[in-house]
């Protein structure tokens, strides 16, 4: 784990995400169907190709695109000409604004739930939360969705039906009302993926501190008398949380996946929406942009989790230099 | 729904309940077939699984109607559930519960078919690479990690949405293809440490072939991840084909899937909120019940227990 290792897996994680931009150009450019729409004019349609250099060979537009990218700028949105850039910085902030309450719910009440379960196990309140969470976690994300949608929307006229912000009210009142009328619409789209989330974390989590529970020195704790709260707490979920990070790395492609459906529903003006929207149009910088964004975020977050990883569990970084070892041996 | 209908989802009931009860009998006297028994969602899973195949192969004498017919458009739009609409009418009056009985066709078999070319691919590139080593290994699992950090919904919206008109195999295809990498890990990591037993190199000493070697030694013993790679993959490529056609570029209308009822449903959801409530329960089902005895098969094939 030291700074060789480091600069080894970032090496890894840049030709990652290369490699999937590569694909993801290539995948967009030899679909059928053009960018333009058919009901415009073939000579404008001529000029904005050349504008975009559409015209040009496959492999030279790939040329170009790299090159620009090694210069910082993504190229310009097809719809309207602005810099990519800009229209995903955009959106990114809603996009972290429904992850981050999504996720905050997601490890909140999923680590809660499956530390009581696991301390709980085979006992009623297990059997219980064991069934809600496996039915929860099956639930298809844009389903549960609609239904929340249904009866908390429209029916309890509780939460507004979609949308980020009121654009009426909002910039009228003060500054304040504007925080709580986004959180008040975030709740509904960050409810749903939470919840499936959570149930997932929780069957995680019951499972890592059950795995735990029969190794020695949990046994050996309780055999010295230590308190069952402080075996529970201090033994068991310190080590069942190592599991955790790893899971916490996973998160991101499911928050990903989840939000291009669930912004969707709820007209959130995030980047999965961008990104379907994108595609819809044949909008290629804006595509290969989104895929460039959200690999990174995924290679990012297994990076970030093996980090921790090995800065949480000493065992690993005694495996990780021996493996090093024996492959230098 | 007339007497026949009635009496044949009665019929289908008692086979599916009548199928798991002789399993659990004969696999009571076994103790891994009892460990996998052991959690009452297991047996469960498994009766709601039986059911919803027996539905999906007998589908003509189960649905009371043509799934695709509008039975009338101008009275019989968006009826509540009824005794002659079990699950009430969509939005082109169109019987739902006859659809959600077709729909099982589609949405079971695009799930059980992308998930078998899915695991089938994952266990041979991990099978491969954790046998070989060296380049091989290298080389395939760089690909696994692009794989991994591939945002499948966008490459399966591109292929899907902008190849339109794709057939239906395609879409199988498509699907199978962008699932297999985690599969592959998973059993790579298994036949590496396999590979290093004694059943394994005195099969090899004693002259076998590799490919004898691979499926007849390593791979049997790799079993326990596989198929319960399969069986959460069944429900993953489920859920997806929903997505996608929900988003309205999986299974084109009129024919039925699971994903497609809800997208039409969602069109009504305040007058006719049935439409959208019952296929989502019958893939809420399915997922399920692929959960819960994709739990049993690790409880019965995991040597590592936890404490009963």
């Amino acid at each position: 784990m030291g700074a060789a290792w480091l600069l080894r897996r970032l090496v890894a994680s840049i030709a990652i995400i290369f490699a999937v931009v590569t694909f993801v150009f290539i995948l967009i450019h030899v679909a059928p169907g053009r960018p333009c729409p058919e009901n415009v004019d073939p000579a404008v349609c001529d000029q904005l190709n050349r504008q975009f250099s559409l015209d040009k060979s496959i492999p030279e537009q790939y040329w170009r695109y790299l090159i620009a990218l090694a210069h910082g700028n993504l190229g310009y949105s097809f719809a309207d000409g602005r810099p990519v850039r800009e229209v995903i910085a955009g959106t990114i902030p809603f996009t972290l604004q429904l992850a981050g309450a999504a996720l905050l719910l997601d490890f909140l009440l999923g680590l809660g739930l499956g530390i009581y379960q696991a301390v709980r196990v085979n006992r009623l309140p297990d059997v219980v939360l064991g069934n809600v969470t496996l039915f929860i976690y099956s639930l298809p994300t844009f389903w549960l969705a609609l239904l929340l949608l249904l009866v908390f929307g429209e029916k309890l006229q509780w939460f507004p039906v979609g949308g980020a912000s009121d654009p009426v009210l909002c910039p009228v009142v003060n500054s304040w009302y504007c925080v709580a009328d986004r959180l008040w619409h975030t709740v509904l789209p960050a409810a749903t993926l939470g919840l499936v989330g959570a149930a997932g974390t929780a069957r995680f989590q019951r499972a890592a501190m059950l795995e735990v529970a029969t190794q020695d020195y949990v046994r050996t704790a309780r055999a010295k008398g230590v308190p069952e709260r402080r075996v529970v707490l201090r033994h068991q979920l310190r080590n069942a949380l190592l599991s955790f990070i790893t899971r916490f790395g996973l998160a991101f492609p499911f928050l990903l996946t989840g939000a291009v459906l669930i912004e969707t529903i709820f007209a959130w003006p995030g980047m999965g929406r961008l990104a379907f929207n994108a595609i819809l149009s044949r909008d290629y910088p804006l595509v290969t942009a989104t895929a460039l964004i959200a690999s990174t975020v995924v290679v990012a977050g297994n990076l970030v989790a093996d980090i921790l990883l090995g800065i949480a569990d000493p065992r690993l970084r005694v495996r990780a230099s021996a493996d090093v070892e024996a492959v230098t041996a | 729904m007339t007497l026949g209908t009635w009496l044949a989802l009665f019929v289908v009931l008692v086979v599916a309940a009548e199928a798991v009860r002789a399993l659990r009998h004969r696999g009571l006297r076994q103790e891994r077939w009892r460990r996998f028994f052991r959690h009452r969602t297991t047996s469960w899973g498994l009766g709601i699984l039986a059911f919803l195949i027996i539905v999906a192969l007998a589908a003509p004498l189960i649905a009371p109607f043509d799934p695709d017919r509008q039975l009338d458009i101008l009275h019989l739009t968006n009826q509540p559930p009824s005794w002659t609409f079990l699950l009430g009418t969509d939005f082109l009056s169109r019987d739902i519960w006859s659809r959600v009985v077709y729909g099982a066709r589609v949405s079971l078999g695009i799930g059980a078919l992308g998930a078998l070319m899915a695991v089938s691919l994952g266990t041979l590139v991990g099978a491969l690479a954790g046998y070989y080593q060296r380049w091989i290994d290298a080389v395939l699992m760089r690909g696994v990690d692009v794989g991994l950090a591939l945002p499948r919904i966008f490459i399966l919206l591109m292929a899907v949405a902008l190849w339109d008109g794709l057939p239906f195999a395609a879409l199988v295809i498509a699907i199978g293809l962008t699932s297999w990498f985690g599969t592959s890990r998973l059993v790579r990591a298994e036949v590496l440490s396999l590979r290093q037993r004694d059943f394994v190199v005195a099969a090899r000493a004693l002259g076998a072939d590799t490919g004898r070697v691979i499926f007849r030694h390593v791979l049997p013993n790799a079993a326990a991840p596989i198929i319960v790679s399969a069986a959460l993959g069944v429900g993953n490529v489920l859920l997806l084909e929903a997505s996608l056609s929900f988003l309205g570029i999986g299974i084109k209308p009129p024919g039925a899937s699971w994903g497609n009822m809800i997208a039409d449903g969602a069109t009504s959801i305040y007058t006719a909120p049935w439409a959208t409530l019952f296929p989502g329960l019958a893939i809420s089902l399915v997922v399920m019940s692929l959960n819960a005895v994709a739990d049993g098969v690790r409880d019965a094939l995991d040597p590592r227990e936890e404490p009963a």
